[in-house]
């Protein structure tokens, strides 16, 4: 278990003062001028040593991705931050930036001025509202004290925070779509490369993060790298918000270290599954677009990126989806296949028509409505999505179905056989 | 040069090519829909998928930008497989109603689908329907045909520059639409026809027709405009069924203007196919003797040195030199071409032509119209206008009226007098245009169809002179045209000075003292009561204005329905095919001038097209080439004239209905019924 002195959000749940005073005693803002002026490459370095994973979904090594940016290109640079969270499950960035929002800033800062930005945009999801209100504030207040804007901090870096509300689309958090959003256009990725590092928001180089991966920038310079790589694992190191939810008696969102086994996590933090842990039928690990785990895995799979690979998972969001064994497994996947067939952004071919396609699958699976090589169609069309399309959107929409027919094929041949039966009678 | 391995095969590149392209230089063929030469990169069809060393996944080729040393293979089965997906989700709502779809036959989904996709469906669910959008009387539309490749939507974006296409709706529910189910506002809509690699977008005039093979296909030139398009013409027995664009770097890219390709229902309407003579003021059919016997008769009791011979919009160049020489045989030399007066500078072709060339256009980044609405005038030539501007931020600065273009232009003023601030360097625009790298003047016939048009010319020359980028190889004064027929018959000196300064007046006076005989060369622009007391012979193809009025009809064939050489705007030299026979007792009018100068005993030397041909190049050099124009930089009229002030009036009032032939169509008459008059209502 994280020992609380090791924990990057301190307010996580809300209990202190989330404004410019109470972040302060949690000590954000507190040597953000000493961390500037350790110079942009000293921060990226640290940052690359300290392998920090993105905490967005695809989990890229964040120094790395930092260091794509440009030293002189003749254009502005921006950072992007992705605050667009609708990844089904997730609710961690919200946390935090309604609980800790200098937290944010103040990463926003250090990691702007690392890639030479000196405009920030924070792309917030619609339905954040009071988020968005309190991080508006938040940026009000750090305007006042001069921690940015003009001269930010007294570093002679000038530096400008906007926030900009998204209007509820799940395909604006992929970051080439956020960035048409955000240029006023519709949100439709971009084909890579060019790659936003080259060419981003108005053509210039740009970064775009995830919140959680900003705003623990600037405790990871304060503390230093080897701390943040103390914890966790080789390349899975550090602290992550979980968010729990699902069957479990205690949902929450708890940072842990990487690496926590997922029945520890759930037993500690979630307070054990509802009707306890033989009650498990299966687990979603990261997210809505990471395939299943069933229980037999969960019993003993370590809550890291490649821990979760290996078992051909992924970590994903972290946003770990428990399902007891009162859950309609075909049902629950047949449920996130609409929402990706809803949310298919329809620009290009496999993820346009395939979505649809898969759902009306699923739905017939549901009721066994189909045959049983009707099964090998539908995993045919998921294979067919994946890696052909301009997004990840396509694989997110085709795993999760993969994960079921791994994990729970007899289940659906079942209902097959059931259904025939029936029909017959 | 960097290489690239393609399927084995190492291949150089140029610097900015895509895999694509760089595939096509293998030979290996990609199949595509949503990628267009001419329009932005979408990727969004994902047929093009192929595999790339060291990706983990597939890669689309036509967005992907080829690397120097990179491995590419294009007929692995990883490809194989990924092409047969996406054949397959576009198939599955597409309704495969081919058999009653016009696009069958020249259908891209159709003929991949068979060289990529499966032998059967395994979609068992039901299909999507999409309902059909209006776009007006020209695109027909069954939407839920489309595949959504977006081609239409970029072309009217970038290309026609209108925001009337788009793609509505996400996922399964994305449409392409027209927003408020209107008629697409350009010129150039049709082109979304020839783009649309399915059978969405149709022809709706041709709708039904006929089926792509039993059409019989020539290769041509629009003769509608003054830029000569290259098409290939489509017919079955003598009816012209349709017109599509042949790609001309050189003058029309990969486009088309409306009228080009849809004013051809006016070519089966109001045809002339017999001899006409007047018979107590009503025409009556007769026969080719008698109407020649009459003809040598009236020009010999009126005077045959007095015979005027005018040309018109359409005129090609063996007619011009025919009726020239026959005239001259005559003893008279009483002939033009320059219906509208516009002014030249005789013995200057600098002062008709277009002399940067077309392409020259893309490289622009200053333009100055005088007097001129390309859109209308050349809508082809825009497009390129509306290129540069969008590549290279193009600055246009306008003298005449507030027009309409699909781009933003800086007005100066709306008389002449906006010739003496470029001079004078007095607005902001004229001192940039100085500046600039590439600059180009271009002077429509509304800024020189008046008396003070030659020093109109003059200036601009002067100007053009002081321009950065003027030089022996390139010369930025440019006259624009409007008809395919004018520079050819100015090369050919078919022009008068008589008729300068005010063409209808010298006109009717000479008319009114003369009662000459007059050949109209099918001449329908000019009132009919200009010629009260002279005996007009009309050679023409259609019925319109002035063969109503004529004394003589001689029918002759349309530019469809012969073999003719032009000259284009920029003085290039086109050849036209015929596409099928002439209607009825039509003769070429080199044929009917041949035959009067037997019996007026002329001597006219030639007696086939060949003959013809070679007196074109006897006289001008230029003919020798086709397809070349050889243009000169020299601007020796160049002149500081002063101008009085004169106020502009563009000479086209309906784009649509321009001449004898879109004016007998019914396809144009709903244009500028939905279009143009709604335009104005609104």
């Amino acid at each position: 278990m994280l020992r609380e002195e090791d924990k990057i959000f301190k307010n996580l749940y809300g209990f202190d003062d989330w404004s410019l005073k109470g972040a302060k005693q949690r000590e954000v803002w507190s040597n953000t001028k000493e961390i500037i002026e350790k110079g942009s490459d000293f921060i990226v370095e640290e940052i690359k040593s300290s392998q920090l994973r993105g905490r967005g979904g695809a989990g890229f090594p964040a120094g790395l991705k930092w260091s794509f940016m440009p030293k002189d290109s003749g254009k502005p640079h921006y950072l992007v931050v992705n605050a667009d969270e609708s990844e089904p499950g997730t609710c961690k960035d919200r946390e935090i930036m309604r609980n800790d929002p200098h937290l944010l800033l103040e990463g926003c800062l250090v990691a702007g001025f690392a890639m030479h930005a000196n405009a920030c945009y924070i792309y917030i999801r619609g339905e954040y509202y009071s988020e968005a209100s309190n991080l508006q504030k938040a940026i009000d207040e750090a305007y006042a004290n001069n921690l940015i804007g003009k001269n930010a901090c007294g570093t002679n870096w000038d530096y400008d925070i906007y926030l900009h509300r998204g209007a509820g689309a799940y395909i604006c958090g992929e970051e080439t779509a956020l960035l048409e959003s955000l240029e006023g256009k519709k949100g439709q990725p971009r084909l890579k490369p060019p790659f936003p590092a080259g060419a981003g928001l108005y053509g210039c180089p740009t970064t775009v993060t995830n919140v959680e991966t900003i705003a623990v920038a600037p405790t990871i310079i304060r503390r230093g790298a080897s701390w943040f790589n103390s914890l966790g694992r080789e390349n899975n190191t550090g602290t992550k918000i979980f968010s729990i939810s699902g069957h479990v008696n205690n949902p929450c969102n708890v940072e842990e270290e990487m690496g926590i086994g997922l029945k520890e996590l759930i037993e500690t933090h979630a307070g054990g599954v509802i009707g306890g842990w033989d009650n498990l039928l299966a687990v979603i690990p990261g997210g809505a677009s990471v395939p299943l785990i069933p229980k037999s895995i969960c019993d003993s799979v370590k809550m890291d990126f490649d821990s979760l690979k290996e078992v051909q998972s992924g970590l994903g969001t972290a946003a770990v989806i428990v399902m007891n064994k009162s859950t309609d497994i075909v049902d629950a996947i047949c449920r996130l296949s609409h929402f990706y067939k809803h949310e298919s952004c329809g620009q290009c071919t496999p993820c346009r028509e395939g979505t649809g396609w898969m759902f009306r699958m699923m739905e017939k699976m549901v009721k066994g409505n189909a045959e049983v090589n009707d099964i090998d169609k539908l995993l045919d069309v998921t294979k067919q999505i994946e890696g052909h399309t301009i997004c990840a959107l396509g694989d997110a929409a085709a795993w999760p179905i993969q994960g079921l027919m791994r994990h729970f094929r007899s289940e659906v041949e079942r209902r097959i056989k059931e259904n025939r039966i029936s029909e017959v009678a | 040069m960097p290489t690239i391995t393609i399927d084995n095969k190492k291949v150089e590149f140029e610097d900015g090519m895509t895999v694509m392209q760089a595939c096509e230089l293998a030979g290996a063929e990609i199949p595509r829909f949503c990628y267009h030469e001419k329009l932005s990169i979408a990727g969004n069809c994902r047929m093009c998928l192929v595999e790339m060393e060291k990706a983990p996944k597939p890669i689309a080729s036509c967005a992907m930008p080829a690397g120097d040393g990179m491995v590419i293979k294009t007929n692995t089965e990883t490809v194989q497989k990924a092409r047969k997906g996406v054949m397959e989700f576009l198939l599955i709502n597409h309704p495969l109603d081919c058999p009653i779809c016009d696009q069958g036959g020249e259908c891209d989904l159709q003929d991949q689908a068979l060289h990529y996709g499966f032998d059967k469906s395994r979609y068992e669910e039901n299909k999507r329907a999409v309902k059909n959008k209006h776009m007006g009387p020209l695109v027909s539309t069954i939407m839920t045909r489309c595949i959504h490749c977006t081609r239409c939507v970029r072309f009217s974006t970038e290309v026609a520059g209108v925001d009337d296409l788009g793609l509505l709706g996400r996922g399964e529910n994305a449409e392409i639409t027209t927003y408020l189910e209107k008629t697409i506002d350009s010129e150039l809509s049709g082109n979304v026809i020839d783009l649309c690699p399915v059978g969405a977008l149709t022809n709706k005039p041709y709708a039904f027709k006929s089926r792509p093979w039993e059409l019989h296909k020539t290769e041509t030139h629009d003769v509608l405009d003054g830029v000569g398009s290259s098409i290939r013409v489509d017919t079955r027995g003598k009816q012209v069924l349709r017109v599509l664009p042949r790609i001309n770097e050189d003058t029309n890219e990969e486009w088309i203007n409306d009228k080009t390709r849809f004013a051809i229902d006016g070519l089966s309407k109001q045809r002339l196919d017999k001899v006409y003579i007047k018979n107590e003021n009503k025409l009556m059919v007769t026969d080719w003797n008698t109407a020649l016997k009459k003809i040598k008769d009236e020009l010999d009791i009126r005077g045959k040195e007095k015979t005027i011979t005018l040309s018109g919009k359409f005129t090609d160049t063996e007619t011009i030199i025919a009726a020239k020489l026959f005239s001259e045989g005559l003893g008279s030399s009483l002939y033009d071409c320059r219906f509208d007066n516009a002014q030249i500078i005789h013995g200057e072709s600098e002062s008709y032509k277009f002399n940067s060339s077309i392409q020259e256009i893309e490289n622009a980044d200053s333009i100055l119209l005088v007097g001129s609405n390309p859109r209308w005038e050349a809508s082809v030539l825009n497009a390129r206008i509306r290129k540069a501007y969008i590549n290279n931020n193009c600055k246009i600065g306008l003298i005449g009226p507030d027009i309409d273009l699909n781009y933003a232009y800086t007005k100066i003023s709306n008389s002449l007098s906006g010739l003496d601030d470029i001079k004078q360097k007095k607005s902001e625009f004229s001192k940039n245009f100085y500046n600039s790298k590439n600059p180009l003047i271009i002077i429509g016939t509304s800024a020189i169809n008046n008396s003070q048009g030659a020093a109109v010319l003059k200036l601009c020359a002067d100007i053009a002179k002081k321009l950065p980028n003027y030089s022996n190889a390139l010369n930025p004064l440019n006259v624009l045209n409007q008809d395919i027929s004018r520079v050819g018959a100015l090369e050919l000196g078919f022009v008068n000075k008589y008729f300068d300064e005010n063409f209808i007046y010298n006109l009717r006076e000479n008319i009114k003292i003369n009662k000459p005989v007059i050949f109209l060369l099918g001449l329908d622009e000019i009132d009919p009561k200009t010629f009260e007391g002279a005996f007009i012979v009309y050679l023409g193809h259609h019925g319109d204005l002035n063969a109503h009025h004529a004394d003589i009809v001689l029918p002759t064939p349309a530019y469809t329905e012969k073999t003719s050489t032009f000259m284009n705007i920029e003085g290039r030299v086109i050849q036209t095919s015929r596409c099928h026979n002439p209607f009825g007792e039509a003769k070429e009018e080199w044929k009917i001038f041949r035959a009067l100068s037997n019996l007026l005993n002329c001597s006219i030397k030639f007696n086939n097209l060949n003959d013809v041909r070679k007196q074109l190049i006897e006289i001008n050099k230029n003919f020798l080439e086709i397809m070349e124009c050889n243009n000169s930089a020299n601007l020796s009229f160049a002149s500081a004239e002063v101008i009085n002030d004169h106020n502009i009036a563009y000479n086209i009032s309906n784009f649509y209905m321009n001449d004898s032939i879109s004016r007998s169509s019914e396809t144009m008459a709903k244009c500028t019924n939905e279009i143009l008059n709604k335009a104005q209502a609104s």
